[in-house]
């Protein structure tokens, strides 16, 4: 029973949040989309004031037909298909072996859950010292113990290191969303399946599997906006080399190190295309979820 | 009706549910440890499980020679600066968006929801100009202005989904009791609306506490969190390993604890409510 009144009392709550983020969003948009057409080298001089030279869109163009963008494309691809593989087959592992009765279940709960709550830089450094350390990392111990030598797992094996690190951070993520997901699955059916003498892979593949279906999809689409943008774990471990340079890596670089913004511009258009063709795949299940 | 399970059943998934947990914990676990002991110690060969001399030095030389408090401090700052701007202004938006729906509502949220979806490195340098041109680089409210701004879409949606389940019902109710809009607000919707605001700022301290791409990026000295001052030690020298422990463990331990207690929060704010 919305009366005029309350309608536009309404307008007017919704509008500081609503008007800040149309800002957040087009001012600094409107600008990289506008860079990515020009020559901006602020080294040489290039500066808004005096005017930035419009080149079309010859930036699009070399920022695909530099040498380092496949690479990229492949480290990018790599990490994020490694961390989306690990995460969900251990996250339903995990989930499954989480939902069993046992004794200190919040406990081994607060153990899985932690690592989330570990700031990026610091599960970086720590895995890169504390861990894959070639000398003095627990690693290294292991390896020696049994007779082998070390590895310099973030030089030699930089991509399955980040991998493995970057898993480590989101595991907690996929566990608990698919916990979630399969407390609510109805455990009737399941005794029922019991009962009928289903045994256990039939009733995993036949019943909770398809239950976590949309959990699952749920956690890929997300973990996926968020992957595409790791930066942190890859600033303070390889800092982009060792094939590790990923897309985000790229044009960061470009921006930061070489300072060469329309270049730079035209990769974080790409970079934001990308992440588009993601997100609307998950506003989908969000806005579905919404009528609801 | 709680399944019977047999006693040798309960024992083999408690023992593998307790390796893989304290395997997953271990590397925040091999920290801490780390962090108590000396700096020849840290780097014995075989590693020290135990029988080591437990020390809190470590944590007196990080504080004095990189003034750890400070970085403390405008992580707190910027943290818990941002969570309650954000509320501010998300809160009557989302209580509108609750409570007054109209066709539009579901489009506003979605569009709010894209805006999280945009990558930072595409507008880093817009941003540092901006920035620059305000003078608001390596400064806290500039921090607090942008951390606000990149989880205001999450502070919304949390706040939507616990609004809506708020029965209008109970207004009405209110209503025939003869409330007015003043005591409808002040007496029967915040105490309903009050846990689910307090679950929404804990994920924000947290989500805010950890990001790891601005506060890297757009400070020097001043206004550096902690999430910049421990990237200060991935360049270091000579001895360092109980000391970077030690400075880990200072950086994690706030938010462990309030993360255990956002558990549940967490599912709802990451998926914005499509997982609850």
């Amino acid at each position: 029973m919305a009366t005029q009144h309350s309608r536009s009392a309404a307008r007017l709550m919704m509008a500081p949040a609503v008007i800040l983020l149309l800002g957040w969003m087009l001012v600094p948009l409107t600008m990289t989309l506008w860079f990515s057409f020009t020559r901006y080298l602020p080294m040489r001089g290039d500066s808004i004031e005096r005017g930035l030279e419009w080149v079309g869109f010859e930036n699009y163009v070399r920022f695909i037909g530099s040498s380092s963008f496949w690479p990229s494309v492949q480290a990018t691809l790599m990490i994020v298909g490694g961390v989306l593989l690990i995460t969900v087959v251990l996250g339903v592992l995990l989930a499954i072996l989480l939902d069993q009765p046992m004794w200190g279940q919040g406990i081994v709960r607060i153990l899985v859950i932690a690592p989330f709550f570990v700031m990026p830089t610091v599960s970086a450094l720590v895995w890169k010292n504390m861990m894959m350390d070639p000398v003095n990392g627990m690693f290294s111990y292991i390896w020696r113990f049994f007779g082998a030598d070390p590895v310099s797992w973030l030089s030699d094996a930089s991509v399955p290191s980040i991998i493995l690190i970057v898993s480590w951070q989101w595991l907690p993520f996929a566990t608990l969303i698919l916990l979630t997901a399969i407390q609510s699955l109805d455990s009737e059916q399941l005794e029922a399946a019991e009962m009928d003498g289903a045994p256990v892979l039939a009733r995993f593949w036949f019943i909770v599997l398809p239950h976590l279906g949309r959990a699952i999809t749920i956690v890929i689409l997300i973990q996926t906006i968020f992957l595409l943008s790791i930066f942190a774990e890859i600033f303070v471990t390889t800092g982009g080399s060792f094939g590790t340079r990923t897309l985000t890596y790229l044009i960061f670089q470009r921006v930061v190190d070489s300072q060469n913004i329309g270049l730079g511009s035209a990769g974080g258009v790409y970079a934001i295309i990308l992440a588009n063709i993601v997100a609307i795949f998950l506003m989908r299940i969000v806005g579905k979820n919404l009528d609801r | 009706m709680a399944r019977a399970v047999s006693t040798r059943r309960k024992i083999a998934t408690t023992t593998l549910a307790w390796l893989v947990g304290l395997l997953i914990f271990f590397p925040i676990f091999w920290t801490i440890l780390t962090s108590f002991k000396t700096e020849a110690q840290a780097i014995n060969n075989p590693p020290l499980f135990w029988g080591f001399e437990f020390t809190l030095e470590n944590y007196a030389v990080v504080q004095e020679r990189s003034d750890y408090m400070r970085f403390l401090w405008n992580s707190v700052i910027i943290a818990g600066g941002s969570t309650l701007l954000g509320i501010l202004i998300a809160v009557p938006a989302a209580w509108s968006m609750a409570f007054v729906p109209s066709k539009r509502t579901k489009d506003i949220l979605l569009w709010m929801l894209s805006t999280k979806m945009l990558p930072a490195v595409g507008v880093l340098y817009p941003i540092s100009l901006i920035f620059v041109e305000l003078g608001l680089l390596d400064t806290r409210i500039g921090l607090i202005v942008i951390l606000m701004l990149i989880n205001l879409p999450i502070i919304v949606w949390m706040l939507y989904t616990y609004f809506r389940e708020i029965p209008g019902e109970i207004l009405e109710a209110a209503r025939m009791d003869g409330a007015g809009l003043k005591e409808e607000i002040l007496f029967v919707l915040t105490p309903m609306a009050i846990p689910g605001i307090a679950s929404t700022i804990l994920l924000n301290v947290i989500l805010a506490w950890n990001e790891a791409f601005w506060t890297l990026n757009l400070t020097a000295a001043n206004a550096a969190p902690l999430t910049a001052f421990i990237a200060s030690y991935s360049s270091p020298e000579g001895l360092f390993y109980a000391k970077l422990s030690a400075a880990s463990t200072m950086a994690i331990a706030p938010i462990l604890i309030l993360g255990w207690f956002s558990q549940k929060q967490l599912v709802r704010g990451l998926t914005f409510g499509a997982v609850k």
